[in-house]
């Protein structure tokens, strides 16, 4: 029901897609975060990730958790990628199955929005002249 | 006693490594923790905001402080 998965290596949506799949499945949301080129005007060259991987994986599933008591949901895939991130790479991808899309779609939502207040990962975005944790200071 | 505290991202940048020994009395609450974490590194203050987790679970401020609890410091988080 529940993939949790945080990893060094690129992600695979195709690993998603096969996770969630099902003969009662109607519909599939992904979402996909990539790295962005620029923030504020200001050329982003990578970004680097890290996480307090224990909890970051205990605060996903109860992500999952949620998802799975508060919609219809058949099946979720959350993973995400630590390391250093070229531009166009991707960090993050939610996948979530059910047999409608309102759900599939309200869900993965969710998913993503809980996840950037929750989840112990944090980035650093490095630019040509500097770099800065994001979201650290107000 | 003396706990271990481990840091990530920004904090560790403010603690310069990535685990701080600190010295707690007894009954050391989470918020009298951060208090003093604060007094030692002000830098701390300038975040958007801290937590503190313990074995693995983000812990409340009234949450007294035991001997073998895993600390960590958990700064503004920014996955996705």
């Amino acid at each position: 029901m529940i993939d949790i998965q945080i990893k060094q290596e690129p992600l695979s949506l195709n690993d998603c897609m096969t996770f969630v799949q099902e003969e009662s499945v109607g519909g599939i949301v992904h979402f996909v975060g990539t790295v962005r080129n620029q923030t504020q005007g200001k050329k982003v060259l990578r970004l680097e990730f890290e996480s307090y991987i224990p909890m970051a994986k205990k605060e996903m599933k109860k992500i999952a958790e949620e998802i799975l008591k508060k919609w219809d949901i058949k099946k979720i895939a959350i993973h995400h990628r630590i390391g250093v991130l070229e531009v166009g790479e991707i960090p993050v991808i939610i996948t979530v199955s059910a047999a409608h899309r309102k759900e599939a779609f309200e869900a993965c939502q969710f998913a993503i929005d809980t996840l950037k207040k929750t989840v112990p990962i944090w980035k650093k975005e490095i630019f040509e002249n500097g770099e800065i944790w994001v979201a650290a200071h107000p | 006693m003396t706990i271990e505290i481990i840091a990530f991202g920004i904090a560790k940048d403010i603690f310069k490594k990535n685990k701080l020994i600190f010295e707690i009395e007894e009954k050391t609450t989470v918020l009298s923790l951060k208090k003093e974490l604060i007094k030692k590194f002000p830098e701390l203050k300038k975040l958007h905001s801290f937590l503190i987790a313990i074995n693995e679970e983000y812990a409340k401020d009234i949450y007294e402080i035991q001997q073998d609890d895993i600390v960590v410091i958990i700064p503004p988080v920014a996955g996705g």
